[in-house]
């Protein structure tokens, strides 16, 4: 499983009140914090409140760059702002992202071509949101076939369902469940499925992390290859751990948990 | 139409671990394959698997006399035993099981073993696989003292099990000698046995497993796929499988009635075969027995790592 790490976003107030701050500690902290716990990408999301948002997207990672190796996974509404970003990268990068829109796909696919970049495709267009795993297909198909057309392998995707919040959307659990199913076996090699894990318990109270865990156990059986979390979950992180023994990605010793942290 | 072969490429790599020491021209190197045994064209085989010629602290009463007579009167005494396996038969590596201080076979005490093993090291200058005596509570009393004895001479030290093995790891590390992680043909339990060393501080890159085998003809397809898996799954990441396999060949093969009941060259045919079959799965020690097998054996892997 590719663990893309979520907290270096302004939307957090810490994070926010560092950006603009330039505390580059505070920033440093959670980026190898996030690494030791098992993320594989980290996602830079400079938030809403920036005044300056290229300059504060480039101080991150200039700032993350300097204590970890992972990739990027850079997350912003301005395509100007990540390609600035791109030239300080010393990673290939995860653009976050494009909708199916066809304007902004081709944006998108431009910029990934030129830096080999791979890209979140949310399958969503200007339409809203999709309610059915048939529009969520028809979506995912437009993006890949798009992406494609640009010479970007599927494998170099990550296609977003779009996990929704379970107090507001109950019934699509199961459509976003059986999209990862379906969205896999697109096309070889399959596209990498990703899904940003805090939303469906969004707005909840009382059991956020047993939420998130549980929609990632389940995703993950119906072939979730990518998730957005935090990784500082301790129980979240153990039940992804535990869901990748069980599928039999990793080998059962009876210390499996630590192992996989030691890997 | 041309047939395409598929070839996989991985991005893992078992651990490369030395034995002997570092300063001798006699040291070695095992492990450090990105691939599986032989398929150049997937992966790189940076060192040969190696053969280590086993030899007991005390003459080896219980092997059967086909095996014996190819050694003649040297085994009487081990220490030109030794000898006669490097100048002799070229060997590069020696395993030194110390039987006679087992509490079945005479309890000798543990000073005059560690004689016996210092007379070996002072006639034959190649590295040192030492094995305990397989009795738990005996081999906790004297590996110990074995291992501060070889200090500096970073030797293999064997075995550490799932429920024995916190002396020797720490005896290990005290030390500075690699460790044999053992575990009876469970590939889940070998893991874990190499978690529980790493967990004592003990550098996992310096574990060397032993998956237990078995000779041709007992169950070799189940102990090639346990060995197999291990090294698939080394391949793809998980760094507690990384480690090279060490197999004991020579005592394997040489329990079978077929290689003691059916004349000397069946016997050597048979330490032959289960040897090559382990190589295929991925041994990275080979421990034999029979001079004639081994040669063998070693041509066989010259010849194959000469494709490469």
């Amino acid at each position: 499983m590719i663990i893309i790490g979520e907290l270096i976003n302004g939307m957090y107030k810490d994070v926010s009140k560092a950006i603009s701050n330039r505390e580059a500690d505070v920033i440093q902290h959670l980026a190898e914090e996030q690494v030791k716990a098992g993320a594989n990408i980290l996602d830079v999301n400079i938030g809403p409140y920036s005044n300056n948002v290229n300059d504060d997207m480039k101080w991150l990672v200039e700032t993350i760059q300097k204590v970890v190796m992972v990739p990027l996974s850079l997350d912003s509404t301005r395509l100007d702002v990540i390609e600035e970003s791109m030239k300080l990268a010393t990673n290939r990068v995860v653009i976050n992202s494009t909708s199916a829109d066809e304007d902004k796909m081709s944006m998108v696919f431009e910029l990934a071509k030129k830096y080999n970049a791979q890209v979140i495709g949310i399958a969503l267009d200007s339409s809203g949101v999709p309610l059915s795993r048939d529009k969520r297909l028809e979506l995912a198909v437009k993006i890949v076939a798009k992406a494609a057309g640009y010479g970007i392998s599927a494998d170099d995707l990550y296609l977003d369902p779009i996990a929704m919040p379970i107090n507001v959307a109950q019934a699509q659990a199961r459509e976003v469940m059986e999209s990862i199913r379906e969205f896999r076996m697109l096309c070889n090699p399959s596209p990498n499925t990703v899904i940003g894990l805090s939303n469906v318990s969004q707005g909840t109270k009382g059991h956020r992390s047993l939420l998130d865990r549980t929609f990632l156990v389940m995703a993950m059986a119906s072939g979730l290859t990518a998730v957005i979390l935090d990784p500082l979950d301790k129980e979240l992180m153990d039940a992804m751990i535990t869901a990748e023994l069980i599928l039999n990605k990793n080998i059962y010793c009876d210390s499996f948990l630590e192992a996989y942290r030691k890997k | 139409m041309p047939i395409e072969l598929i070839r996989e490429k991985y991005a893992g790599a078992i651990n490369t671990v030395e034995i002997g020491k570092s300063s001798s021209p006699n040291a070695l190197k095992i492990g450090g394959q990105t691939g599986l045994p032989f398929l150049f064209d997937e992966g790189k085989m940076p060192n040969a698997p190696i053969i280590a010629y086993e030899i007991l602290d005390c003459p080896p009463d219980d092997w059967p006399e086909n095996l014996k007579e190819s050694y003649g009167r040297v085994v009487k005494n081990p220490a030109k035993w030794a000898k006669a396996c490097v100048d002799n038969f070229g060997a590069q590596l020696l395993c030194v099981r110390l039987e006679s201080m087992h509490p079945d076979k005479g309890r000798r005490n543990v000073e005059a073993s560690i004689a016996t093993l210092k007379a070996i090291l002072s006639l034959s200058a190649v590295p040192m696989i030492v094995l305990g005596t397989g009795d738990d509570e005996r081999d906790n009393e004297i590996m110990p003292r074995v291992s501060q004895a070889l200090k500096g001479e970073n030797c293999l030290l064997g075995v550490a099990t799932q429920n024995n093995y916190k002396t020797l790891a720490a005896t290990c590390l005290a030390d500075g000698h690699s460790i044999i992680a053992d575990s009876p043909i469970d590939i889940n339990i070998a893991k874990q046995v190499n978690i529980l060393i790493s967990d004592m501080g003990y550098d996992a890159k310096r574990i060397v497993m032993h998956p237990t085998t078995t000779s041709l003809g007992y169950g070799m397809e189940y102990v090639y796929s346990i060995m197999e898996r291990g090294r698939l799954a080394a391949f793809i990441g998980d760094r507690m499988l990384a480690m090279p396999f060490i197999v004991f060949v020579g005592d394997e093969a040489w329990k079978t009635k077929e290689a003691k009941e059916f004349g000397k060259v069946q016997g050597i045919n048979w330490e032959i075969t289960t040897a090559v079959s382990l190589i295929q799965a991925g041994a990275d020690i080979i421990v034999m027995r029979h001079p004639d097998a081994a040669k063998s054996v070693k041509r066989y892997i010259d010849w194959m790592m000469g494709k490469q």
